[in-house]
């Protein structure tokens, strides 16, 4: 009796390994198709916004900044 | 003989006046590389208050965007100091405006962080702007 274990993982029978096969490349070709594709985003390449800015200071700040652009036109 | 030298001095006061006047307008209008940038969409205004290549851009492109954000960095930092702000408080106010500013077919980035280009009907903008 051979007490050693072949080194082959699939049976010895071919049609078995035939089946075992077939049914190993099926079950791969259903978790590959399950993949998301990832398409790159259209966003700017940074957002710099705080959230900590409150609305009441926009308003204080609002007429320097329109004063702001009327002196520097030619970078705004 | 002192009419004469009054009057002569009121000239050149006028005259270095008018120097100065026409000077400070020379400072108030865009370099024509930037205008026509701006024009075409390969540039636009985000929200932060800060000029930004849309798209893939040039090298050309991207050194005329990040000067003029320097320069407008330098002035948010002493307009935010004089008005007691933190510089990013007063550029995005600044980007509030800018964006209200902006031409039809301009580009802007809206608050969903996606680039807009405008049209006559307001520029979709944060719920804290003016």
């Amino acid at each position: 009796m051979n007490l050693m274990h072949s080194n082959r993982d699939f049976p010895a029978n071919p049609l078995i390994g035939k089946a075992w096969f077939t049914t190993c490349a099926m079950a791969s070709a259903a978790l590959l198709s399950g993949c998301v594709t990832v398409n790159a985003p259209s966003k700017p390449i940074v957002i710099q916004l705080d959230i900590n800015i409150t609305q009441q200071v926009v308003y204080r700040l609002s007429a320097d900044a329109g004063k702001t652009i009327d002196t520097n036109k030619d970078i705004f | 003989m002192a009419i004469r030298s009054s009057i002569v001095a009121g000239i050149v006061v006028f005259g270095a006046m008018s120097g100065l006047v026409a000077a400070s307008a020379v400072a108030q209008t865009r370099d024509p590389a930037y205008a026509q940038a701006r024009a075409a969409g390969k540039v636009g205004e985000e929200m932060s208050g800060y000029l930004a290549v849309v798209g893939t851009g040039t090298p050309a492109l991207e050194k005329m965007v990040e000067d003029i954000n320097i320069r407008r960095k330098a002035v948010y930092a002493e307009r935010a100091q004089a008005q007691h702000a933190t510089v990013e408080e007063y550029a995005f106010t600044m980007g509030c405006h800018l964006i209200a500013n902006t031409a039809p077919g301009e580009k802007y980035q809206g608050p969903d962080g996606d680039w807009h280009t405008r049209d006559s009907s307001p520029p979709l903008r944060d719920s804290r702007c003016p």
